[in-house]
């Protein structure tokens, strides 16, 4: 649905090269149809500006960008005028407009679109029934909160049923309940209408609790992407771990690991971390380990959580007994399909 | 106050109003298609034209800090060509109008310039033309701004109008000028400040309420 290639944007610079911003370079993405896709990355990292550019409200210096399988950016002003109706974005702030209604900022993009009144009435009734505004249709934006004009704002950008919907920051200004309802809302939305969403935000629980894929930029370049579930529960990327950190694989505070473990260490004890994924995840492998190698195993911290709706967990164990057997533990283990880390303190 | 003194105080009225509302009629019809395109050209801005910009600028800028009793002298010839004659009610309606124009010009686009750079933004993410989103957004948004300067305006004309009698263009402050001050007529002049006042708070009352009913912020 969305091919990126090899894009690139610099800001100002004013030719002198020194000075100018290389905001993305070397850009690679596609995005499938009916996919939801996140786009993740620290503050500056380039992710507005790249989400802008598949809209081309920020004109690429270099490469290309093809949505349903137009090349934007090839297409004259009226033309690209056109395929913009094609897609549909929310955006952090809202944006909408305080002089008009409820009503009249969905019907807006209609409007614009040279839509007749009939049929705008009769478009935007069902996106307010969709978002749950029917009864606010009258009202003026500054009469709503903070998650009513997100759902405004998403009605606005369905309206003209585009293909695609661009959200930068959609949930960022709402509290975590809002944010979870805005979320089954678009979530629904890309269910039932097919619609392919990419999502820019610095909330990881976002990007886990909704995404397919997801795309880690640093620095203007795109460093790790994959699926939700595997960037977030196997990160390769410094950056991916560092962003992640927070939702995934909660650690233990440093000191209070090394104390724990310190006196095991020293006397041959080892300390690792087991990640299991999918069905490994509830197996009883503590006991097994216990009553088959007879070792020692002590938790010191462990967690279990879902991912597009596949459990993985993690476990910090210290493990001591005879040395043979405790390969044999570690052998039986990646049979089972468990990552085992070593992990070292201090 | 005599009977004749009304007369003359009604029709004094009745001047004022005329080049009030006619210069300000004319001002705002000119003005804020000149406000818009001060606007849209200027950097940044939806249509950026920067020398068409500077240059347009420069023009209003000359215009507001010529003082209005010399315009109003320079242009006779102007006014000539335009109201037919230089003196007179109708005469004074063109400086009137000429000091107006770039001077809504520069409050409707000091109002047009509040409008969120987020709202234009996401009307050309919808496929919005320029036109579009002048007459979509950013009238719309700025409208109760727009009426505040207008407002503005009309209580500044009242102000000037009172110069106008400088070419015969009559009016409450002639009155004032030619009664109460040259002929020693106090009660005339207070009577002619009593009115002046209460018409700048109707035309300033009525101008915040409408902003203010047309304001949804
Ligand atoms: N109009 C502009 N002119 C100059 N530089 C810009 C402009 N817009 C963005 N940049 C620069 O481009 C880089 C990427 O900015 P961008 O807004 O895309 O980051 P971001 O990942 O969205 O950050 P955040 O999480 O803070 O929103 C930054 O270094 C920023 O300073
Ligand atoms: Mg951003």
């Amino acid at each position: 649905m969305i091919v990126i290639e090899n894009l690139a944007k610099h800001y100002g610079g004013g030719g002198a090269v020194g000075n100018a911003v290389e905001a993305l370079a070397g850009i690679d993405l596609r995005v499938e149809a009916g996919e939801i896709f996140g786009i993740i990355g620290r503050s500056g990292a380039g992710k507005s500006t790249l989400v802008r550019c598949i809209n081309l409200l920020e004109r690429p210096s270099a490469g290309s960008v093809r949505v349903a399988g137009r090349e934007l950016t090839a297409l004259g002003d009226a033309e690209l005028r056109a395929a913009r109706r094609d897609i549909g974005m929310i955006f952090q702030h809202f944006n909408l407009l305080s002089s008009r209604t409820v009503f009249d900022n969905v019907a807006l993009p209609l409007e614009l679109a040279g839509v007749d009144e009939a049929e705008i009435e009769a478009r935007v009734a069902p996106l307010l029934d969709l978002v749950g505004l029917a009864e606010q249709r009258a009202r003026y934006p500054a009469q709503l909160s903070g998650g009513q004009k997100q759902r405004v704002g998403i009605a606005r950008a369905l309206a003209n049923r585009p293909r695609v919907l661009l959200c930068d920051e959609a949930t960022s200004a709402l509290d975590p309940e809002t944010t979870r309802s805005i979320l089954s809302l678009l979530r629904d939305i890309n269910r039932r209408l097919g619609l392919t969403v990419i999502v820019v935000t610095h909330e990881m629980q976002v990007i886990k609790d909704l995404c397919d894929r997801v795309a880690v930029l640093d620095r203007g370049r795109v460093v790790e992407q994959g699926s939700v579930f595997e960037v977030f529960t196997d990160p390769r990327h410094e950056t991916t771990r560092a962003l992640i950190r927070d939702v995934v694989g909660q650690e233990l505070p440093a000191g209070l690991l090394e104390r724990l473990a310190q006196p095991h260490l020293s006397t041959g004890g080892r300390l690792l971390r087991l990640v299991f994924t999918g069905a490994a995840a509830d197996a009883p492998l503590i006991s097994v380990l216990t009553r088959r190698f007879g070792l020692d195993l002590n938790i010191l911290h462990g967690q279990i959580d879902e991912i597009q709706g596949r459990p993985f967990g993690s476990l910090l164990v210290l493990m001591e007994g005879v040395a043979e057997r405790r390969d044999e533990a570690m052998a039986w283990l990646v049979e089972q399909s468990i990552r085992v880390e070593a992990v070292h303190v201090g | 106050m005599s009977a004749e003194l009304l007369t003359l105080f009604w029709d004094s009225f009745v001047e004022t109003l005329i080049m009030v509302g006619a210069a300000g009629g004319l001002a705002t019809v000119l003005g804020i298609p000149l406000g818009l395109i001060l606007t849209v050209t200027g950097p940044g801005h939806i249509l950026p034209r920067p020398v068409f910009n500077r240059s347009l600028g420069l023009l209003v800028n000359a215009l507001r800090s010529t003082p209005f009793i010399i315009l109003m002298v320079a242009i006779i010839p102007l006014t000539r060509l335009l109201a037919g004659t230089s003196i007179g009610t109708g005469a004074a309606i063109v400086p009137l109008t000429l000091a107006a124009i770039p001077f809504v010009g520069r409050l409707v686009e000091a109002s047009l310039r509040e409008v969120d750079a987020g709202l234009i933004e996401a009307v050309e993410a919808m496929g919005a033309t320029p036109l579009q989103i002048v007459r979509k957004v950013l009238i719309p948004e700025a409208l109760p701004g727009i009426v505040n300067g207008l407002t503005i305006m009309l209580v500044s004309l009242i102000g000037y109008s009172a110069m106008a009698g400088a070419v015969g263009g009559g009016g409450l402050g002639d009155l004032g000028i030619r009664y109460g001050y040259q002929r020693f007529m106090p009660d005339v002049m207070a009577m002619v400040v009593v009115v002046l006042i209460v018409f700048v708070q109707i035309v300033q009352s009525l101008g915040d309420h409408l902003s203010r009913a047309l304001d949804h912020r």
